[in-house]
């Protein structure tokens, strides 16, 4: 075979796998979800079909499949299918650059495990970010429904005012890393550098405005139940809500790899490579490392949605504006100064 | 040899045939029975009332507007956080100018009010007699 044609194969092979693990992840932590939140309010949760309710997901996806597909008659009916494909392709594609492994050698060849390592990596998450208000704001308009221009427009407040404190908190590990490469920001977190020792006030202001991103709880204004009905995705049935649905979940997974790659360390377990085991070993243990970082992130992202309440809006634009964006500035602010004054 | 952004592409590529496939399947399995009512646009149960684009708060432009100030900053910062480390001194100087101008705008923006939701008044219906008289 030439080498060209195993090149492509082999990225084939990658991009397969992790998007199969992706969208399997996704639908289990909507019946993740649904069991913690049982759990949370002493309810039992889904647990018919199959053991412990494992199949559920799969039957969703079947009965999502057989419903109709409702599109109102005042709706643009183009802009109204496009929106959610826009939200769960953006979703899905912030995937390709996380790195979830160190490489590893497979019959004389070596094999990064991470699908494309972009040299602007971060760039191409924080663009990737923007693009989802796109999908928000569009099923909002397109609807023609008030409650979802109100839920769209909410939306997009929010999404770009919490889009500055992400990027200035960025901006610190770039600072420390002097690089826009997750896989050299990884690599720099040996042993206990992690960025979450090193950028404290940074890892809080990018905790709170993914949340704030994905619009989860206490950030789910868009879609408050209470005012907004579904917020933009009211005038949604069948896949086109599966849709939204999923978008939601992969927002979650995909927030808690970037957490977890640009502060928790990546798939880097503290001095694993001094204890002596085979090469092979410890690249499955770093992947599995990685793995179960983003679990317990996406379990505190669960966790988080069933114990705090609902901001307001005017509440949820003063902390946006007047405490996430004032701190992460001066973090950025800090860490230069520190950087400057103790030169390594 | 696929370059990074290659890779990217047939990830995406692969990303979009699934959703076009679901799209597809979804088209092919699900019944189709459109009717006046159930194509009309959601409003609790009422027939629609006026223009679906109605009057919104004008703060939502002022905050696109100032939103946009800020994101062109963060990306002049962007290339000088990854030239940081190498540049030293020189670098840390004139971001610290660039910087002290625009937080100057922002606290200009801030104590003009740009920044400021107001806070809900809640109208409490007020009773004219009280209802349920204290014992004591």
């Amino acid at each position: 075979m030439p080498e060209w044609l195993i090149d492509i194969l082999i990225t084939l092979t990658k991009i397969v796998i992790v998007e199969g693990v992706i969208l399997t992840a996704v639908a289990y932590s909507v019946y993740a979800e649904r069991r913690v939140s049982a759990f949370t309010q002493n309810r039992i949760g889904p647990n018919r079909v199959g053991p412990a309710g494992l199949l559920q997901p799969l039957v969703d996806v079947v009965k999502l499949l057989m419903k109709e597909d409702i599109v109102p008659a005042k709706a643009n009916r183009l802009v109204h299918a496009l929106a959610p494909g826009i939200s769960i392709l953006v979703a899905l594609s912030t995937f390709a650059v996380i790195p979830f492994g160190d490489k590893i050698l497979l019959a004389g060849r070596e094999i990064k495990l991470q699908i494309a390592d972009v040299n602007i990596g971060i760039l191409y998450i924080l663009a990737l970010v923007s693009l989802g208000v796109y999908g928000v704001t569009l099923s909002g308009w397109s609807s023609n429904s008030k409650y979802s221009l109100l839920g769209g427009l909410r939306s997009s407040a929010q999404m770009i005012s919490y889009e500055l404190s992400m990027g200035l908190a960025v901006l610190g590990v770039i600072l420390i890393n002097g690089s826009f490469e997750l896989d050299t920001i990884v690599q720099n977190q040996f042993g206990w550098k992690w960025n979450i020792i090193l950028q404290p006030i940074g890892f809080l202001t990018f905790l709170v405005s993914a949340f704030a991103e994905t619009n989860r709880t206490p950030f789910d204004l868009p879609e408050a139940e209470q005012e907004l009905v579904g917020g933009y995705h009211t005038e949604y049935s069948s896949m086109k809500f599966a849709m939204f649905f999923l978008a939601e979940y992969a927002n979650v997974i995909v927030a808690s790899s970037v957490i977890t790659t640009l502060y928790l360390g990546g798939w880097q377990f503290p001095y694993l490579q001094t204890f002596g085991l085979p090469d092979m070993l410890v690249s499955i243990l770093q992947v599995l490392a990685f793995c179960g970082k983003v679990f317990l992130m996406v379990l505190f992202f669960i966790w988080v949605r069933w114990t705090i309440p609902r901001f307001r809006y005017d509440q949820l634009m003063n902390l946006g504006w007047k405490a996430m964006l004032p701190l992460a500035l001066a973090n950025l602010v800090l860490t230069a100064i520190i950087l400057t004054l103790f030169k390594t | 040899m696929l370059t990074q952004f290659g890779q990217v592409l047939i990830f995406m590529i692969i990303a979009a045939g699934f959703v076009a496939v679901a799209f597809i399947a979804a088209r092919l399995i699900g019944p189709k029975l459109p009717s006046k009512g159930k194509n009309s646009t959601y409003e609790c149960g009422e027939d629609t009332e006026g223009d679906t684009w109605l009057k919104f708060n004008v703060r939502y432009y002022v905050i696109a507007l100032i939103f946009i100030i800020f994101d062109v900053e963060i990306v002049f910062l962007f290339p000088w956080a990854v030239v940081f480390k190498e540049m030293g001194l020189i670098a840390f100087i004139e971001m610290a100018i660039f910087l002290i101008i625009l937080i100057l705008g922002f606290v200009y923006a801030y104590a003009k009010g740009d920044l400021h939701w107001d806070k809900p008044r809640p109208v409490i219906p007020a009773l004219d007699r009280q209802i349920f008289k204290s014992e004591i």
